[in-house]
């Protein structure tokens, strides 16, 4: 009877160990390694290092922007301004650079991106303050900042672009997005970097903690003394923050805006975190399935371009399914585990 | 592990004709974890049965396979003599099954007759027949001789004006068999008279009720029959008036309870005042004056809606003040400021464990240190190992029983939950400490458990403030007791003046303290 119960044991322990694997952890991951087959198996070009780099490279702006979204959604609220904020950020960005106020362009540049990142966290604060002391649905307040700076953008452009004057400056700021650090593209890097910044800002600290616990429940927060709306404003201007460094790589690429830039960015950015296994109700972060989120949106886009049986010009259409697919598929994981 | 053959006799009805529902040999597996081992269950027509165990005992799963909300791994369900699959999802309404939730079901923005209706609104020609139904609806409450407005909303409504729109709901839908669960948690005792006459009633013109309680009192004053679970397995089932409170407890826990409340320390008059409340009022609180002593374990009795929690909650910093002074030890407190309270020294712990206290979502760990995270790290940093051993350190002090750590607060039973509550609170290391309700909805074993770390924690000089609607749990555990009526304190009792029938008397408005 003894040794009977004690396999018994060590089934349900085999069992248990193999049910805590967070399935919607791994999820992405999976998918991933499934859409890198499909894409060997439809173009044997696909596979190779050059153009996954190239997929990573392209990816790095929504990725960037997405990590600020992990923060925003994991808190329980949604900002659907981000690519609006891309293209006003830009369009003042590129603006200041042509006025001339600084005549080195080394020093112009850095004084640029800094304003970039001023002014990202200024339109993330704005977006926190209106929902935490405004009191209004984050939904409704960034749908009203994202038509803000969509027209700010379209005013300063008059409707027209706005285009990086000095040659020397665009030479001086092309290595930004174009550059390579021993082999590895610049944007890469960067998303590395601040993947991990912001997965340790997650996972290992106070504040971290404080974000999947208002978004989880925000009166358990009140009670257990944290500053819900100060909580939640942060983790808006965080994503402020991310798309400015977006920006500061999206400038040398083009160096051009209009009122065009980044539209539907939102949509992206979103798909990305849910995508990532983060929860859309708030309460878990998922910032390393976020990236992987971003790069299977791009590499979605570069298989329809190999391939030859699906246009290109349904791509937004494809990554309009993929959230809700992604969606269903949350769900479905929730209630196995 | 073959389990023996039901051959007992003895849980086989003596006249079979009357049994309306009945559940033969149920067992149930979560995830590979069994939580009922082939429990047998039988209902008669017009019997209150009640349904008794310890939290984990299975109570709460045996009601959801009776219900059709879960389908048993083996065994059968009997409905009026032919064995049956249950539908799922609530379906089981339609054959006059129906579940009254802890958590009510209503919809906060209908109004009563809305939600009687919902779901199978009657239509004249397409167009609802509202007249029809708020009579009907009428008819319903006249029923029940309840006063409620069959056009006020939900949402209006008091917790047990709730529930009594629930029974409502239950009995317009024809339902033969209810279940009940902790129906009276939140209900006054006045309320839970109007509940049981109104159960008693219905049980006279032949309905079936399932009755899942913690109060054992209440169990032998309503119901009929008792049915005893223990960690998943059928114990005893057995006529009311063949049982006491003593017996049942013993039966549910399985053990002798020694004494549920801890030995009582009288206070030291002469200890220093910890905290001193002047002239305090609130929304709903009207100049309350009180002094807490170092150690002292001081009760806040009343009728639900006297206004304590939010009184409680002032003082703690979470419910704005009107006016009014608090000063912990000798510092004023700013209103409306948790974080210098609780760095005054002073917590406060919940009564809304599941909606205030614990992120259901995220493990004990992230519970347990949410309020005191400043502890394991610096600049912001989280030390994984400091926060281990806080776990580690709370689940041996507060006897937190967990299989996995890794577990999810909200699939704990409500007893460790209750606990691991307790435990978050005690982290910031508080010398005041504010319980409000500290036993709600867990079984007796926990709850003598945890009368007794207040009774430590007391004795090691901490100050602590039990608000609760149980009468024997004041008078159980405190050393003098505060009565509140109406946002007021009415009465203020010590020694042997703290009764039942005092605190009665006191929280009904039938006496009241000369104000100075």
């Amino acid at each position: 009877m003894g040794a009977n119960v004690t396999t018994q044991d060590e089934q349900a322990d085999a069992r248990s160990r193999w049910q805590d694997i967070d399935l919607r952890a791994v999820a992405p991951f999976v998918a991933l390694a499934l859409l890198l087959l499909l894409g060997a198996l439809v173009n044997p070009n696909f596979i190779g290092l050059n153009n996954l780099a190239n997929v990573a490279t392209r990816s790095a702006f929504i990725a960037l922007i997405a990590i600020g979204a992990t923060f925003v959604i994991s808190s329980g609220d949604l900002d659907l301004s981000v690519g609006s904020m891309v293209a006003f950020v830009a369009s003042v960005m590129i603006l200041f650079m042509n006025s001339g106020v600084i005549a080195d362009p080394g020093m112009m540049i850095a004084a640029a991106m800094a304003l970039a990142l001023v002014m990202g966290a200024l339109c993330g604060l704005a977006n926190g303050l209106i929902t935490t002391f405004g009191r209004i649905e984050p939904f409704i307040a960034t749908l009203g900042t994202m038509g803000i700076y969509r027209g700010l953008t379209t005013w300063l452009s008059q409707g027209g672009a706005i285009t990086l004057q000095s040659a020397e400056q665009q030479d001086l700021y092309r290595p930004a997005y174009f550059g390579t650090v021993a082999g590895v593209p610049v944007p890469i890097l960067v998303v590395l970097a601040v993947t991990c910044i912001a997965a340790f800002v997650l996972y290992r600290m106070r504040y971290g903690r404080h974000v999947v616990a208002v978004g989880s429940n925000a009166s358990v927060a009140r009670y257990s003394g944290i500053k819900v709306d100060r909580v939640r404003t942060t983790a808006f201007v965080i994503q402020g923050v991310c798309v400015a460094i977006a920006v500061m790589l999206y400038v040398p690429r083009l160096g051009s805006t209009s009122a065009t830039t980044g539209i539907l960015w939102e949509l992206q950015a979103i798909t990305a975190v849910v995508i990532g296994g983060t929860a859309l109700k708030g309460g878990s972060s998922r910032v390393w399935g976020t990236i992987c989120g971003a790069f299977i949106l791009e590499l979605v886009g570069n298989i329809m371009l190999l391939s030859n049986f699906i246009s290109e010009y349904l791509i937004g259409a494809i990554q309009g399914a993929i959230i809700i697919i992604a969606m269903l598929v949350q769900r479905s994981l929730v209630r196995k585990s | 592990m073959v389990s023996e053959p039901s051959a007992d006799g003895a849980s086989v009805p003596s006249d079979q004709t009357d049994v309306v529902l009945s559940a033969q040999r149920i067992s149930k597996s979560f995830n590979g974890v069994q939580v009922l081992f082939g429990v047998d269950f039988t209902l008669r027509r017009g019997e209150i049965h009640a349904l008794m165990g310890e939290n984990g005992a299975g109570k709460s799963t045996l009601v959801k396979i009776l219900s059709g909300f879960e389908q048993p791994t083996s065994g059968s369900i009997v409905l009026d003599g032919v064995a049956v699959k249950l539908p799922p999802n609530g379906a089981a309404e339609a054959l006059g099954i129906v579940v009254i939730h802890q958590e009510f079901n209503l919809a906060e923005h209908l109004s009563v007759t809305e939600s009687l209706f919902l779901g199978r609104e009657v239509t004249r020609f397409g167009v609802l027949d509202r007249k029809f139904m708020r009579q009907e609806t009428r008819r319903v409450l006249d029923l029940l001789g309840s006063k409620i407005s069959e056009t006020a909303m939900i949402g209006s409504l008091s917790v047990a004006d709730k529930q009594m729109v629930e029974i409502a709901k239950a009995i317009s839908r024809d339902a033969r068999i209810v279940f009940m669960d902790e129906p009276t948690a939140v209900l006054s005792r006045d309320e839970t008279d109007a509940l049981f006459s109104q159960v008693r009633m219905l049980r006279d013109r032949g309905t079936s009720f399932v009755f899942v309680s913690h109060k054992l009192d209440e169990v032998i004053e309503l119901s009929d029959q008792v049915t005893v679970l223990r960690d998943g397995q059928w114990i005893k089932t057995a006529p009311t008036s063949m049982l006491d409170g003593e017996s049942i407890a013993q039966l549910m826990v399985g053990r002798e309870l020694s004494s549920l409340y801890p030995k009582k320390t009288e206070p030291n008059v002469d200890e220093t005042r910890v905290l001193s409340v002047v002239g305090l009022s609130t929304a709903h609180v009207n100049d309350v004056h009180f002094d807490l002593r170092k150690g002292e374990i001081l009760g806040f009795s009343g009728m639900i809606g006297a206004g304590r929690t939010e009184l409680m909650e002032a003082i703690a910093g979470l419910y704005p003040r009107q006016s009014g002074e608090v000063r912990i030890g000798n510092k004023l407190m700013p209103p409306g400021d948790v974080l210098a309270t609780t760095a005054a020294g002073l917590a406060y712990m919940t009564k809304d464990r599941k909606s205030k206290g614990l992120l259901l979502g995220a493990d004990m760990t992230s519970n347990l240190t949410l309020q005191s995270l400043d502890q394991h790290g610096r600049w912001g940093y989280l030390s994984p190992k400091s926060e281990a051993k806080a776990l580690e350190r709370a689940r041996r002090r507060f006897d937190i029983r967990v299989r996995d750590a890794r577990v999810l607060a909200g699939r704990m039973s409500g007893g460790n939950q209750q606990k691991l509550l307790l435990a978050k609170v005690m982290e910031v290391a508080p010398n005041v400490l504010i319980i409000d309700e500290p036993t709600r909805g867990i079984d007796v074993g926990t709850k003598q458990q945890i009368y007794h770390f207040i009774a430590a924690l007391a004795r090691e000089g901490c100050s602590i403030i039990v608000v609760s609607s149980e009468m024997p749990e004041i008078i159980g555990l405190c050393t003098r007791v505060v009565v509140m009526r109406a946002g007021r304190i009415v009465g203020v009792l010590e020694g042997d003046e703290i009764s039942e029938q005092e605190i009665m008397r006191y929280s009904a408005g039938l006496k009241q303290m000369a104000m100075a």
